[in-house]
């Protein structure tokens, strides 16, 4: 079986975010850039799978801007065997909206015919929490989304799903569509020698117009602004001031 | 214009707060149709019938519409919509596995997590974490979105809507639920509740969330936990608070050993009053807590529980 594994380049998530001053976005010139940390979580779970032999091969695939292709080094330096790197903008900050992205990915599927496709379950940029979701209604696969869990047996996969009630268990047919939550694995650092060595495996460059995908957005930008700060509040020397302070507020 | 709204099921019953929240989001749209669907949801289609502004209820009972299972739901809402400008739910779990499949088979993007209606097609949304708020307009003739819930108020109850009983879409068989792990609760909700506490790394063990849950049931209030607490197996994921956990915004949060990474500020910021009790002055958490109290935990949680 072959897992694909998309992966996104996304701000890095310890840096501090800060809204352009036009309003037209937020500023990623010269900040940190690193692999969204769910598909890091992704990328893992397919080597794992590799290495228990229930995978032969795993492709990452990444759509974006031609910079992109250092975070498919970190998937490949990780342990994905090849990577498809589809140039879609020129500007690091166009970001390629969930649906054009599953319609990629649903071509690339077509070509490649992975048995599973292991997605983060949302971007830490746009929050859209979509892609995975799209390219299984594109495909008509099955999903199974936020896994904390997964068992590849044959012709299905149990996922075990992070749900707001607690914990769902589901039964999903192969081939299908799986997003991962956060508690599924922790994923690898690569060691030098892997670095060196995802140099030498296979990137194959192409654009989304190899692909015949328009990307023109669906949803235009209005504009982007700071949330409403909070004002300052106070510290407060004991726990009796406290007690006194929200009773004061009516709040207990 | 209409707007067929996904009501919140869970085996058979109406979540009535996550839905009459996305009925307030829902009305400035246009006239609300509430759609219930399980493998039982008459009773959530009475429950919803009597939301204030709704002016219809669907409800589709189909053993394959049980236990939300993404494929035949959002097959149903596809079936269905061709009546429909908007097709909204609001941002739970469920709604986040439905409505994305929802919107790609009709080739739509999806708006996830709206937190504010502009007009019939422009929508404010959290993105990065809520360090930034983005005003998107769609161009597409549908419009697919998931309300986040803790930024509307819920409509109230006193309706009369009728209900009507539909039929499921053909089940496309690609998926089956095995089980659900619940831990049943007296608690209140913790995306609805009136207070909340939580618990950070700082607790330092499942043992010790105990004291967390003791100053919670003092105060009336649901627990909640840091993405650090959860990872940690002090908590179970389901009390998460988050970027990528629960959002809540309740009258008081109090966050306990909790430094204040960003990814927890996004799921607690838009609370009314924040109290922070961390033994390091310096942590993150302080900077939105309108009481902060440096101290050891282990000391001024006994001492809250006993004064309050």
């Amino acid at each position: 079986m072959k897992v694909l594994v998309p992966v996104k380049r996304v701000i890095d998530y310890n840096v501090k975010v800060r809204v352009k001053a036009d309003g037209s976005g937020v500023d990623l010139a010269n900040v940190k850039m690193s692999m969204n940390p769910f598909d890091e979580i992704a990328v893992e779970e397919a080597i794992r799978l590799k290495e228990a032999g229930k995978a032969e091969e795993v492709v990452a695939v990444s759509i974006g801007v031609k910079q992109a292709q250092e975070t498919l080094r970190t998937a490949l330096a990780m342990g994905a065997d090849r990577a498809i790197l589809v140039v879609a903008a020129d500007d690091v900050h166009t970001d390629i909206e969930p649906l054009a992205v599953a319609k990629i990915l649903a071509k690339i599927v077509e070509e490649e015919q992975p048995g599973l496709v292991l997605a983060g379950k949302q971007a830490i940029d746009n929050d859209m929490n979509a892609t995975g979701q799209m390219l299984s209604a594109l495909l008509g696969w099955s999903q199974g989304t936020f896994a904390s869990e997964l068992g590849v047996e044959g012709d299905h996969a149990v996922v075990t799903r992070e749900v707001d009630g607690g914990l769902q268990t589901i039964k999903v047919k192969m081939p299908a569509i799986i997003t991962v939550d956060l508690r599924l694995n922790e994923p690898r650092y690569a060691s030098l020698p892997n670095i060196m060595k995802a140099k030498k495996k296979p990137l194959d460059e192409k654009t989304a117009a190899d692909y015949g995908v328009d990307v023109t957005p669906r949803l235009a930008i209005v504009k982007t602004a700071e949330p409403e700060a909070r004002a300052a509040g106070e510290i407060v020397p004991d726990v009796d001031t406290l007690v006194a302070k929200l009773k004061e507020k009516g709040v207990v | 214009m209409a707007v067929l709204l996904l009501a919140e099921v869970t085996d058979g019953e109406l979540s009535l707060d996550a839905t009459a929240k996305a009925v307030t989001a829902a009305k400035a749209l246009g006239d609300v149709t509430v759609l219930c669907a399980g493998g039982s949801a008459a009773a959530a289609g009475e429950a919803a019938s009597k939301i204030d502004g709704v002016a219809k209820v669907l409800v589709a009972e189909d053993p394959s519409l049980g236990h939300r299972l993404a494929e035949s739901t959002a097959a149903l809402i596809v079936s269905l919509a061709g009546d429909y400008e908007h097709i909204v739910a609001p941002a739970t779990t469920d709604a986040k596995n439905v409505m994305p499949r929802v919107a790609a088979l009709l080739d739509v993007m999806v708006i996830s997590d709206a937190s504010g209606v502009v007009d019939g097609s422009t929508f404010e949304r959290p993105i990065y974490a809520g360090n930034a708020i983005q005003t998107v307009k769609s161009s597409d003739a549908k419009k697919v979105i998931t309300f986040r819930t803790s930024t509307f108020d819920a409509a109230g109850t006193g309706g009369s809507a009728s209900v009507e009983t539909i039929g499921a879409a053909a089940n496309p068989g690609l998926s089956e639920w095995i089980e659900d792990k619940v831990a049943a609760s007296d608690r209140p909700e913790l995306t609805s509740a009136g207070i909340v506490v939580s618990g950070g790394r700082g607790v330092g063990s499942e043992e010790n969330f105990e004291l967390i849950e003791k100053l919670a049931d003092k105060l009336g209030a649901a627990v909640g936990a840091s993405r650090a607490a959860v990872d940690s197996g002090f908590a179970p994921n389901d009390w998460q608070v988050g970027q990528t956990g629960k959002v809540v915004a309740p009258e008081l949060y109090v966050a306990v050993g909790i430094s204040g990474a960003i990814q927890h500020l996004a799921g607690m910021k838009d609370s009314k009053i924040i109290v922070a009790i961390n033994k390091d002055e310096e942590a993150p958490i302080f900077q939105v807590a309108d009481y902060g109290l440096v101290a050891d935990l282990f000391e001024a949680v006994p001492a809250l529980i006993e004064k309050l």
